[in-house]
Parts: structure tokens; sequence; C-alpha cells
């Protein structure tokens, strides 16, 4: 069967091919089952996961820049506002406080003339009751000279000044 | 997993010296067992009438012997097989179970320590070649002997099997268990060179359909590199040349051509049998090709078989330089130690290398040559036809 006698250097012994062969397909079949197809779904799974969680972190990083550009421009916005606010805000504390100054003005005027009028009013009827009195007076008087005699000068001085010695001293009271 | 990260985390220093001191160690160990050698062995010489007999592993029992001669024996009994494994310099001779089949005796068991050391026949059979070959005592008989005999290079290819089923079964546990998590330890050690191959050189080279081969490539890879790595023990369980012994690549080869052969498509037998050249050209193109179908393979095959046994040759060359001068006075033999010594570190150091090399170069290649043979028709004939 031998053609060629080779050296035993490089002369593959029967039995070492067989148990070579034996041990490598088995080496094979079973790594391929249970080793090197988990490990590579494995690493597939992984590599697709930070494939797909760096796509994640590139679109919250631009969704990121956009709602910051947005929310810059709703504080502007919000600053514009508040600005507005606020200027109404003075314009109408100043139109109330006019207003309320005016209607205290006018008010105040209103009830100024109200007592000047009562003033007036009652000043009117005080003169009147005085004429009223003086009158009183005067008759009554006239009513006591025209009863007494009036024989002397003296009497006459004297009764005057009684008369109007209780004149007054009524008044004073009554006053 | 053991963590060897805090054994070598001192200076490059204490490793050259730790390694220096290690193979200072080991150097001496050979040198008294090769003089021990001669004594013993002297003594027993008388005993035996066929002075070959009982060489195991290269132990040389001739005092007369030239001492190239002995070292030529030493260096090609490691290279080659051995029905016993030589699992600590020659003390510890591990007899291995061996398997025979004969016409007349049929199946036969036994452990080789039946032969005792080769000095003995069993059932008219003798351990001869230093071990590796088992014959006939009667050297007229001619039927043949065969040997299924788990050898020292088959032993450590069924052990190598068991450490990547029990290395890569184990990760692909913990990936399971992590699933979703970042590697950690020693699945990332695994993962990165995993990734390495896959991306570098299967992805790249296979083609799209890269994921139907990976099972076969990764296989390959991790295979010849574990192996590899055994070789570079000097003791048990390492010390074989397996990768370096050619029935190993061979087989691995002859894998890696069936996978060609029933994946390839019709475009590849095409540029085989009917190339895009005038029909007078056949006669010449069409043996090249074929050719070329079984000389990638045998390529692939030679290039692991001549790298590794080159590298165990010259590493154990440098260690026979100590007997060698050892030999002219016992003085000059220990004042080369240390630089027999030290190219051995350099040489272990490339091994090392070469170890992780040589898978990687298998796998390129074979990578190349698959996705050669399943590549789709365009481009590739644009390229080739000029």
């Amino acid at each position: 069967m031998i053609l060629i006698e080779l050296p035993p250097l490089v002369n593959p012994e029967l039995g070492l091919i067989f148990w070579m062969t034996l041990s490598f397909v088995l080496v094979l079949v079973i790594l391929r089952k249970y080793a090197w197809k988990p490990i590579m779904a494995s690493l597939q799974d992984r590599e697709e996961t930070i494939e797909k969680s760096l796509q994640e972190a590139e679109n919250a990083r631009s969704e990121m820049a956009r709602l910051t550009s947005q929310n810059e421009q709703l504080l502007a916005e919000a600053r514009v506002e508040r600005e507005k606010i606020l200027n109404e805000a003075r314009q109408m504390k100043e139109k109330i406080v006019g207003e309320a100054k005016s209607a205290a003005d006018d008010e105040a005027k209103k009830l100024i003339a109200r007592a000047n009028d009562e003033i007036n009013k009652q000043k009117l009827a005080a003169i009147d009751e005085l004429k009223k009195e003086v009158a009183g007076y005067s008759i009554a008087i006239a009513e006591k000279l025209v009863q007494k005699q009036l024989d002397n000068k003296g009497a006459q001085q004297e009764l005057i000044a009684t008369q109007l010695k209780e004149l007054t001293k009524t008044q004073s009271v009554a006053g | 997993m053991p963590d060897f990260t805090s054994t070598f985390k001192s200076s490059p220093l204490s490793k050259i010296l730790l390694l220096t001191a290690f193979c200072a160690f080991f150097n001496l160990n050979i040198l008294r067992a090769s003089h021990e050698g001669h004594e013993d062995k002297g003594a027993t010489h008388t005993k035996t009438e066929v002075s070959n007999e009982h060489e195991i592993a290269g132990v040389t029992d001739e005092p007369e012997k030239p001492i190239g001669k002995q070292v030529s024996d030493m260096i090609l009994g490691h290279i080659g097989d051995n029905h016993y494994w030589d699992a600590f310099g020659h003390y510890v001779l591990l007899p291995l179970p061996c398997i025979v089949y004969t016409e007349s005796q049929g199946l036969q068991f036994f452990m080789s320590s039946q032969f005792h050391h080769g000095e003995h026949a069993y059932n008219g059979m003798k351990l001869v070649n230093m071990g590796a070959k088992i014959v006939w005592e009667d050297a007229a008989k001619t039927e043949k002997i065969y040997d299924f005999s788990i050898t020292k290079v088959a032993a450590t290819v069924i052990l190598g099997s068991i450490v990547l089923l029990v290395i890569f079964i184990g990760v692909a546990r913990t990936y399971k268990k992590r699933a979703g998590m970042a590697p950690k330890g020693f699945q990332n050690l695994i993962e990165s060179l995993f990734i390495f191959m896959r991306d570098g050189v299967i992805k790249s080279s296979v083609g799209p359909r890269y994921k139907q081969f990976m099972p076969l490539l990764m296989t390959i890879f991790w295979f010849i590199f574990i192996v590899n790595l055994m070789g570079n023990i000097p003791f048990f369980p390492g010390g074989a040349n397996a990768t370096g012994n050619i029935a190993i690549p061979l087989v691995m080869a002859l894998v890696v051509l069936l996978y060609v052969s029933v994946n390839a498509n019709k475009n590849y037998w095409k540029h085989i049998f009917l190339p895009d050249v005038p029909v007078g050209l056949y006669i010449l193109l069409i043996p090249i090709e074929i050719l070329g179908f079984f000389l990638r393979p045998f390529v692939l095959m030679l290039r692991l078989f001549a790298n590794i046994t080159a590298g165990h040759i010259i590493i154990l060359g440098f260690f026979s330089l100590i007997f060698i001068f050892g030999s002219m006075k016992e003085a000059v033999g220990y004042s080369v130690a240390p630089a027999s010594v030290a190219f051995t570190i350099f040489m272990g150091m490339l091994e090392l290398l070469v170890s992780f090399l040589q898978a990687f170069v298998f796998t390129l290649l074979s990578s190349l040559y698959i996705g050669m043979a399943i590549e789709e028709h365009g481009h590739e004939h644009a390229t080739e036809k000029h």
C-alpha cells in the first residue's frame, strides 16, 4: 500500500490522524452549538444595543437643543409680556389714582358747598331769630316805658338802665 | 479562572529574572539527568541485546555515542511522537494507553508500560524509534500493525480539546449570565481576541457570508493557539510537539479543503475547469488550477508544521549547546549555560509570538481561501484577467 517511504518526521501516523479528526470534529460540533453561536449572538446583541443607545443619545441631544432654544424663545416672550403687563398696571394705577383724586376733590367741594349753604342758612335763621327777639324786647321795653310815668329825667335814666341790664342779663343767660 | 495578573504585575526585570532562574533550574536538571543516565543505563546496557530499545524520548544510554548523535536523537525524539509522556524531563515517564489492531491478534488495549521503556516485547511487539513506533519483534513478520494508540501528541490534542471546551463553554455561559452587561475578567480577555479575529480577519477575508464559517475558523484559530501554547510548556501537560506533528495540521487543512469543496460556488469551479482563456491554453491552465486547489491546503499544513517544529528544534538546540560544550569539559558547559539560557529565553518569547502568529496566519489563509471559493462573480475576474 505504501507508495513512498517518507521520513518519519513528515509521515503522518494513522492513529494520530484518527484521534485528531475525532477530537477536532467533536470540538467543532460542540463549540459550534454551545460556544460560538451563543457568543456571536450575545456580541451582536450588545453591538446592536450600543448602536441603538448611541442613536438614542444623539436624538435626545438634538431634542434637548431644540427644547433649549424653544425655552429661550419662550423666556424672551415672557419677558416682553411681563413688561407689557407692568406698563399696563402702571397706567391703570395712575388712572385709578387720578380718578380717585378727582372724585375726592369733587366730594370735598360738594361737602364744602353744602357746609357753606348750611352755615348761610343757619346765619339767616339766627338773624331772623335775633330780629324777632329784638322786636319783642323793643315792644316790651316800649310797654314798660309807656306804663311807667316818666316824671323825671333821673328816674327815666334809671329805668332804662335797669331794663337794659335786665335785657343783657337774660341775653347772656340765654346766650 | 485563576488571576495571573498579580503574579506578573512586577517589573519586567523581575519577570526575566524569574524566567532565567526557572530555565537555569530546568537546564541543570537535564544536565544531571544526562549524567545519571550515563551511569544508570550503562549498567543495564548488558541486559539488552538491541541497543536502541530503551531510548525512550531520546534518553541516550550509550556512553560511547558521540555527543552530536545524542543531541540529534534527543531533538528528533522530542519533536516526534511517543508512546510515553515525558511528564517532567525524563524523571517521570507517564505510560499512555496503546490501542493496536492486527489481523492475527485482533484489537488490543494495554498500557505502554508493558513495553518497560522498550526493554521488553509484548505479544510479539516491541517499541522502537525512541518510543515512537510499535513493530513486530520478529523482523521477518510483514503483517501490518494498525496503531491507534493515544500517544503523547494524541493525548495533547485531546487535552487541548478539553481545555478549549472548558474555556469556551464557560465563557459562553458568562455571556448568558451577564447578558446586556459589559464584558468582565476572563471573558473580556477572550472577547478582545475573538472580536479581533472576527472583524480583522474573518469578516474582511470571507466576505458577507462570514457567519456561516465563523465556527470552523474560530475553532481552528483557538485550537491551534491553545495547542501551540501547550507546546511551549516544558513539562506536563505540555512538552509535546503537537501542532508541529504533520498529522495535526494535515487534518485541519483537510477539513478546510472539505469546507471549500462543499461550499464553493459555480464561479470557483468554472475558474478551475473552464477558465476565461483561449481553449488552447486549457492544457496548461487546468492542471495548474487543479494543482493550486490542492496546493493551498497543503501549504497551509506545511507552514504550521514547519514553523512549530523549527521553533522546538531551535530551543532544544540552544539547550544542547550546554551539553556539547560540557562534553569537552564540564566547566565549559556551565560557563556556556548563561548565554544558552539567554538565547532560549529569547526564543521562548519568540515562540509565544509564533504560537499566536501561526494560529492567526492559518486562520487568515483559510479565510481567504474560503472567501475566494464563495465570492460572487464580478470584480474577481476583472482583477485577475490581466
